[in-house]
């Protein structure tokens, strides 16, 4: 238990100050990397509770796949990110301002929180079967149709996203198969007599 | 000391926080704001698997793996209409993107 909270005053002033570093960083590629530090803290967190599958899957989707596609898309646009930078003092007060009172509000409904929840936190299961096991056990019955649906949700993504980044560049020629074949008059078939050729 | 969950609550709240606030601060940078939506995902995450984990209930944790793939799904989308708005106007600056306002 003590290693617990150890590792947890460890993992969460390094999430809340990367993930403070992620909206202050001047350099958009720095704000990239603050937020591949921000999930990979989340994922130790994640372990912590117990939850090795998604630990595992946070570091894997988010710090390989999203994180990198977000440094590859801020490379990738050549952008002029001072100007995109101008009015972040002028909105600073109120910014700050919505932040406190969220910040406070949620703080508030969390601590009110009664006894009884905090007992049955001390009362975590120990189970004979794997984390990863017991969600996929929960997964692939009473949500199959839910996880049917993140399937075509995230095939409907990858469409979309082909669609909208492909396009071709007028001007290349590329062979068209299907005009080529359906020329008229271009295919014939010939008996061809043995050796003399058409 | 021990962690319980209000601990865990509060750092999702506090997260979640940022998030909104990096929405308000970096207005114009849509990258960021981008970001800051997955900050806010990841603090949600982090409240359903808290709750999931302290109540012995594995339901929290399938459904942070639903946000988490929609959240990917997101980003995805996302950062492709921004490659696609940038080869037709060269700008992603969000005050530019005012061509349906009447």
């Amino acid at each position: 238990m003590q290693a617990n909270a150890l590792f947890f005053w460890i993992f969460a002033p390094i999430l809340v100050a990367s993930a403070f570093s992620v909206i202050f960083a001047r350099n958009p590629v720095h704000s990239v990397l603050f937020l591949i530090l921000s999930f990979v803290c989340a994922a130790g967190l994640f372990l912590l509770m117990g939850a090795e599958f998604l630990a595992m899957i946070l570091v894997v989707v988010y710090v390989g796949a999203v994180a990198v596609l977000f440094l590859f898309i801020v490379m990738l646009l050549d952008v002029d990110f001072a100007r995109l930078r101008q009015g972040f003092v002028h909105y600073l007060p109120q910014g700050l301002l919505i932040a406190l009172v969220v910040a406070i509000e949620l703080i508030y409904v969390v601590s009110g929180l009664g006894p009884s929840h905090r007992a049955a936190a001390a009362a975590t299961p120990v189970s004979a079967i794997s984390n990863t096991a017991a969600l996929g056990e929960v997964l692939y019955t009473r949500y199959f149709y839910f996880f049917q649906a993140a399937g075509m949700i995230l095939l409907t993504a990858m469409i979309g996203a082909i669609v909208l980044t492909l396009h071709h560049k007028p001007g290349v020629r590329r062979q068209d198969i299907g005009a080529q074949v359906g020329r008229p008059d271009s295919v014939e078939l010939r008996k061809v007599p043995s050796r003399a050729g058409i | 000391m021990g962690i319980d969950l209000t601990h865990y609550l509060t750092l999702a709240a506090i997260v979640f926080t940022i998030g909104v606030a990096g929405i308000i601060l970096n207005h114009k940078n849509i990258i960021i704001i981008l970001m800051s939506i997955e900050l806010i995902l990841l603090s949600v995450n982090i409240n359903l698997v808290a709750f999931s984990s302290f109540s012995g209930d594995l339901t929290g944790q399938a459904f942070a793996l639903f946000i988490l793939t929609v959240a990917a799904a997101e980003a995805a989308i996302g950062l492709a209409i921004l490659v696609a708005y940038y080869r037709n106007r060269g700008s992603i600056a969000v005050e530019d993107i005012n061509s349906l306002k009447g």
